[in-house]
């Protein structure tokens, strides 16, 4: 397995009528990696997936599952998900929907075991339709794991959970992370990518707009924005401020990024003549227009 | 096979991972599937005790000498309702399946499309089965006298016709999306059994409807069953039967189709 992709994506492209879901899209995915992938709403992160998936053709381009064509993969039990909603049927207990999955694989994980690693053993005679949205998902989780698959797929696995739902989620995810199983999730929360991946893959609009370490990527989201209304402001004088990353101005607004906005402001309010000063945190869309130095993405 | 991807000592997951036999068909899957459905209490009323009820409700319309043939015949004619309804009900179980994406849940999975689709048509089969074997026993215990090789020919008729409404479910099911198909569904079945004759003799009908019902997918299943006990049995009733189930079984098909592809 060493050296081997457990996804290798190239060129792909998904159109739905005059919309382009996904464009161009390539991304090599190690085994035994942990990865996520992290986008606004409308990114083309579910459709991605469901192309890894073979759920969707892509228009052009190839995917690749540990060196097979993904309905080959899923027919194998390499590669299993967990689909964002739906997929449950309301009038089977919890036991019966994983007992019935089991039953379709030719050599699944006991169901006891995996009820257990998903944290759901206690709820087994519970009908599905009666379940919480978190307790499905872990069912979804339980599931997913029948196979003992070598690559699990999360669509945004915590979309609707409260904060403990999510954190009970995450917390069996994480138990169960030390088998060597390579993981992708979607999101769009920006802490979940940063507290379990170990790289963050980018994408707005269909396409990549980074790649790299947790870290790396989060610093560019984790600072801060300056506004400030200042006449003939001087650039190179902000610029030169300790912690500035980018220094924009416009007519008289400058906008300054950074990452120690006390002493940004600081400097503002006594060295210049700076009025209407606001401070906020850089969002996620913040950091996609670092990272594009697209202008046109309304703030 | 499973030997073209090499392991090593550290991939500690799926080692060898073999297809399911069957594409996935199995037992087990099957048992769960067809408890599920007799759980369903709408369904259990529509298979079980409205066929019931309406044999008591009609098996009082004939009176004089041939009180007990009518009512045999209104019995047979309840329990090809009911096994309608059942194999319908059964197929069309995959409208809901759709609706709730566990048709997509099972893509995820190694099941083959064709062993879905057989598991589908066997827990629609044995819902018919439920249904005839039911209206039987309610009929026998109300007083129904029929030559024993009459009762068993008429429920394997009845039972084995019914097939066609299996199709008829697989067809409505991947037409409409709907996790309510059956409200949809159950009236087109009663209007079907009505111009089939099963809920009054076609004789007793003007000549033009007696012509119509000729072409309800009802129709045929009707007379076959009852043959054993009135006769009748006609090449037309035969190939209302087979016509029909080819007819809804190639339009699942396509259907199901136009599905998988629409991903």
């Amino acid at each position: 397995m060493v050296g081997m992709l457990a996804i290798d994506l190239r060129h792909l492209t998904k159109r739905y009528g005059n919309v382009t879901a996904v464009n161009d899209l390539s991304l090599a995915i190690r085994s035994g990696e942990i990865v996520a992938f992290l986008g606004p709403n409308g990114a083309g992160k579910t459709t991605t997936i469901d192309m890894i998936l073979g759920l969707a053709r892509p228009n052009e381009g190839s995917v690749e599952v540990y060196g097979l064509a993904p309905v080959d993969a899923i027919a194998r039990g390499y590669v299993s998900a967990v689909m964002q909603n739906g997929g449950l049927l309301k009038d089977f207990t919890v036991y019966e929907t994983v007992r019935y999955t089991a039953s379709l694989y030719a050599n699944p994980q006991p169901v006891s075991e995996v009820l257990e690693r998903a944290g759901i053993s206690h709820i087994a005679d519970r009908r599905v339709g009666k379940c919480s949205g978190g307790e499905q998902q872990r069912l979804r989780f339980a599931m997913s794991l029948l196979s003992n698959p070598r690559l699990l797929l999360l669509d945004e696995p915590t979309a609707g959970m409260d904060v403990e739902a999510r954190r009970e989620f995450w917390s069996a995810i994480r138990e169960d992370a030390g088998r060597g199983r390579t993981v992708m999730f979607a999101t769009h929360y920006l802490e979940e990518a940063d507290a379990y991946a170990d790289r963050i893959v980018l994408v707005r609009q269909g396409s990549i707009v980074a790649d790299g370490t947790t870290a790396a990527v989060k610093s560019m989201a984790s600072g801060r924005t300056v506004r400030a209304t200042v006449r003939n402001a001087d650039r190179d004088a902000l610029a030169a401020l300790g912690g500035v990353t980018s220094v924009e101005l416009r007519g008289d607004t400058v906008l300054i990024t950074c990452t120690d906005s006390d002493a940004v402001a600081r400097h503002l309010l006594t060295k210049t003549a700076a009025s209407d000063l606001e401070i906020t945190a850089n969002s996620l869309e913040a950091a996609f227009m670092a990272l594009t130095g697209d202008a046109e993405v309304p703030a | 096979m499973s030997t073209a991807i090499p392991t090593t000592a550290a991939e500690r997951t799926s080692e060898t991972q073999s297809l399911p036999a069957l594409g996935g068909f199995n037992l087990t899957a099957l048992a769960l599937e067809i408890r599920r459905m007799l759980r369903n209490r709408r369904t259990v009323m529509f298979i079980v005790v409205f066929p019931s009820l309406f044999f008591f409700m009609f098996r009082a319309s004939g009176g004089g000498a041939n009180a007990a043939r009518i009512q045999s015949y209104v019995l047979i004619s309840m329990a090809v309702y009911g096994a309608m309804v059942g194999t319908t009900a059964g197929g069309a179980a995959v409208a809901v399946e759709r609706s709730l994406g566990w048709s997509r849940q099972l893509r995820l999975t190694p099941l083959r499309p064709a062993a879905y689709i057989a598991m589908k048509v066997l827990t629609a089969m044995v819902l018919g089965l439920c249904a005839v074997v039911s209206a039987f026993t309610v009929g026998a215990l109300s007083g129904v006298r029929m030559a024993p090789s009459v009762w068993i020919l008429c429920g394997l008729a009845a039972w084995a016709c019914s097939l066609v409404f299996a199709a008829f479910g697989l067809f409505m099911g991947f037409l409409l999306p709907s996790e309510n198909v059956m409200q949809f569904v159950g009236p087109m079945l009663a209007i079907l059994a009505m111009g089939g004759g099963l809920f009054v003799p076609l004789q007793n009908l003007p000549p033009v409807m007696r012509t119509i019902a000729q072409f309800s997918p009802a129709y045929g299943v009707g007379v076959i069953s009852r043959a054993p006990l009135v006769g009748g049995l006609s090449t037309a009733a035969v190939a209302s039967v087979v016509g029909w189930t080819a007819i809804f079984g190639v339009g699942a098909m396509v259907l199901f189709r136009r599905d998988t592809a629409r991903v």
